[in-house]
């Protein structure tokens, strides 16, 4: 196996993270949430050293799991994580126009969902349990209610300016 | 056994407890509310002290963060039961007007009541408020009414009596007959029985076994598990103890998903306030039985909510289902007996212990006993979560319940168990929605998601949003579910786009029978209904999308097309400033154009124009 280390991955948190969880390979899901905690992504070189050091598992294992699992994400995420709702409620009460209107003024290239100055990852996700007040966003962690094109472009206009 | 707790004085102590309250003001601090700015009412109501009125009969307030009261669109809601007021869409501005007027004073702040939307009248009690009077609360009896962080006041509503009662009377199986004979049935799609399920697993008693709380609620446009975690979540736990003594388990695990992170957050304090308190862990209570929980984050896969599929993601692997049998029942968890049960069904087991089985059995209809929890979205006046006697009407829950339809819309359709699920029409207003009678009208319970539409929602797109919905979210482990929904996505994709041809109705009948009988879990056995029932209620829609190219909703952007109508247009030239992609021009104060070659059909300028002048056709 090729041992190339980067210096972006801090070993020592990662062996952190694995003495939390007992190494045991039934909390490999929790492992790679807590390295995605850290790094806002799964770097290749972690999930080759979970897969290495823990028992009964490989890095084809953990590759596996973490490419099964929609909240793992394999590239780099933007500062803001900006998930829109298309569950059935959100989708009913307009999330497209919400969702196009979010493309065009973050300028996301088509196939993307990171922008290019890395400050944006668009996401897609299916229900977040907030049904009441669909349509909704949510960009880390802070619920916007009952969204509409016009509303979700101030708030990202806000967002902009203090980055600025 | 002996107990070394005696409840009853738990309960009392906490109830004096919650008396010394004074006047409880209860404000929702649920996932909905929260994102309304509920986190700042409670502060706000928090400094302004705690005096009150000697109009009441109490000599100071309490502020009460609760769980969610289903009303989430109202939020943030603040009520003060004892004054018998609910007060809605609460700002933190507004704190101090009700606390000066109505608690200081007496004096109802009108603008803040909740407004019928049918008469357009203030209603000034709780009970008056058509969205509660026509419920019937069980699962959700205690979510909103207690302090969903505070373990005494889970206790000063009987939390944890029932799990006391039985491990002092010491007889598993008496516990599994009261489940059966309550005819308690699965509230997570399937209903099945859940007392034979218990039996089962119990019959394997001796070594190590589970007990798994199914908590990845992945059905978009349903929330009632998240609304229980979040606002009883000791009703949850106590529910997973009696079911862990009635199976002789010791572990347990609650499988909640990652999107929950408040759920997750009121999880974890009250198990560990529940172990403090010892009705949790070693030797609860001073019996032997033991019970230990924990808490599994999901990682976004809707197929994980699959009984199989969820043990494969607890134990750390790829959440794919396997082949039964074997069962869960006999071979689960790490190879061991384990008990599967959703959320809402555990919550309403300390219910039916405390009331007894003939209570629960007398709610519902001949075989689907007790009440159900409906998320109600869509094109209704008030959305939320409600709770009702399984066997109620679709027309009570949407015209009673649900103030009737929005903006004056027109009732077209409901559709209800998600992804699993169908469409129900008009001519179904009237039957009593239990598992049999919806899966005769060719749709399902499924977990409770109830999205009602109007005659603005194209039928067609919708059975495109779920079978896209079903296919990301198939997991690819068996060919049938893998490429069926792929093939039957590209073909609503292609009726969509107006592309269709008639043969392709044909071709989408072959692939459902066939996805459905050859896959192996319910993902892919029932992904496709949607397309089938819409098939049977709405083939004309189908029909005019193929045929005429025609989305008779107005929804289909690739049928519909802007046009101006130069009557109306007087030339004030905004539309052409707002059009993104500069299909609009024209000459001041001379009627607009659009070029429909540029044209993207985004519907900006018809939101725009300020004299209507802009049709869809």
């Amino acid at each position: 196996m090729d041992k190339t280390i980067t210096s972006e991955v801090d070993f020592k948190a990662i062996d952190e993270i694995l003495k939390s969880c007992d190494y045991k390979k039934s909390h490999l899901i929790a492992m790679l949430q807590k390295v995605q905690a850290i790094y806002r992504y799964l770097p290749e070189e972690a999930m080759t050293y979970i897969g290495e050091k823990v028992d009964g598992l490989s890095p084809a294992t953990v590759f596996g799991v973490a490419t099964f699992y929609a909240q793992f994400s394999l590239e780099p995420k933007g500062k803001y994580e900006i998930k829109v709702c298309d569950g059935t409620a959100c989708h009913v009460r307009g999330s497209l126009p919400v969702l196009n209107a979010i493309k065009e003024k973050i300028k996301l290239e088509d196939g993307k969902f990171t922008t290019k100055d890395g400050l944006f990852t668009l996401e897609i996700v299916s229900c977040l349990g907030a049904c009441g007040l669909a349509p909704v966003v949510v960009i880390n962690e802070k619920v916007y209610p009952q969204m509409t094109p016009d509303a979700i472009s101030v708030i990202l206009d806000t967002l902009m300016k203090e980055e600025q | 056994m002996t107990l070394n707790i005696d409840i009853k004085e738990e309960q009392k102590k906490s109830q004096e407890q919650m008396a010394k309250q004074g006047l409880r003001v209860l404000v929702c601090a649920g996932t909905g509310c929260v994102a309304n700015g509920s986190l700042n009412v409670i502060k706000k109501f928090e400094e302004l002290g705690a005096n009150v009125s000697t109009l009441t009969a109490h000599d100071k307030m309490t502020i009460v963060p609760t769980g969610c009261h289903g009303f989430c669109e109202q939020g943030v809601l603040v009520i003060i039961p004892d004054m018998h007021v609910t007060y809605v869409k609460v700002k933190e501005t507004d704190v101090e007007e009700i606390y000066e007027s109505h608690i200081k004073e007496g004096k109802p702040v009108e603008r803040l009541l909740y407004t019928d939307p049918n008469t357009q009248q203030h209603v000034f009690k709780n009970e008056e408020i058509n969205f509660y009077a026509k419920q019937t609360r069980t699962a959700l009896a205690n979510c909103g009414k207690i302090n969903a962080e505070c373990i005494e006041e889970a206790i000063a509503v009987r939390g944890y009596e029932a799990l006391a009662n039985a491990i002092k009377e010491n007889n598993p199986d008496a516990v599994i007959d009261t489940i059966e004979k309550s005819g308690l049935r699965g509230r997570g799609g399937g209903g099945f029985p859940t007392g034979r399920k218990w039996r089962f697993t119990a019959a394997n008693k001796g070594g190590k076994s589970y007990v798994v709380c199914n908590g990845d609620e992945g059905d978009p446009g349903a929330f009632m598990d998240r609304s229980i975690m979040e606002g009883d979540p000791h009703k949850l736990i106590e529910g997973m103890a009696i079911a862990a003594f009635a199976i002789g388990a010791d572990e347990g695990y609650i499988y909640v998903r990652a999107e929950y992170p408040l759920a997750i957050k009121r999880l974890r304090k009250a198990i560990a306030d529940a172990e403090a308190k010892n009705f949790l862990g070693k030797n609860i209570m001073g019996s032997d039985f033991s019970f230990d929980l924990h808490i599994k984050e999901g990682a976004g896969a809707f197929v994980c909510g699959e009984e199989t599929a969820l043990i494969a993601s607890i134990e750390g692997e790829r959440g794919m289902p396997r082949p039964k049998p074997p069962f869960p029942a006999n071979k689960g968890l790490f190879g061991r007996p384990t008990l599967i049960n959703n959320v809402e069904t555990l919550a309403n087991v300390p219910v039916i212990m405390l009331n007894g089985a003939d209570w629960f059995a007398k709610m519902g209809t001949e075989a689907s006993k007790g009440t159900k929890t409906f998320a109600l979205t869509g094109d209704v006046n008030n959305t939320g979560l409600i709770e009702v006697p399984m066997g109620t009407t679709l027309r009570e829950i949407v015209f009673d319940i649900g103030g009737g339809m929005r903006d004056g819309k027109k009732f077209k359709a409901v559709q209800i168990g998600g992804p699993s699920g169908g469409c129900l029409t008009e001519e179904h207003l009237d039957i009593p929605m239990d598992y049999d009678n919806l899966i005769k009208a060719g749709a399902m319970v499924g977990s409770g998601g109830l999205v009602v539409m109007s005659d603005k929602t194209c039928i067609v797109e919708v059975a495109r949003f779920f079978m896209n919905f079903t296919q990301n979210e198939s997991c690819g482990k068996c060919i049938p579910c893998r490429e069926g929904t792929k093939n039957m996505l590209a073909i609503l994709q292609k009726i969509v786009d107006g592309k269709g041809e008639m043969e392709d109705i044909e071709t989408l009948e072959t692939l459902a029978k066939n996805v459905k009988e050859g896959s192996l879990c319910g993902l892919g056995k029932t992904a496709p209904n949607p397309v089938l029932s819409t098939l049977k209620y709405f083939k004309d829609e189908y029909i005019a999308h193929i045929k005429d190219k025609n989305c008779p909703a107005g929804v289909c952007t690739s049928m519909t097309t802007y046009v101006i109508d130069e009557e109306k247009c007087k030339g004030c030239s905004k539309c052409a400033r707002n059009c993104p992609v500069g299909a609009i021009s024209g000459e001041i104060k001379h009627p607009y154009t659009i070029d429909q070659d540029k044209c993207i059909k985004c519907g900006v300028c018809v939101s725009n124009c300020p004299f209507k002048a802009i049709e869809r056709k």
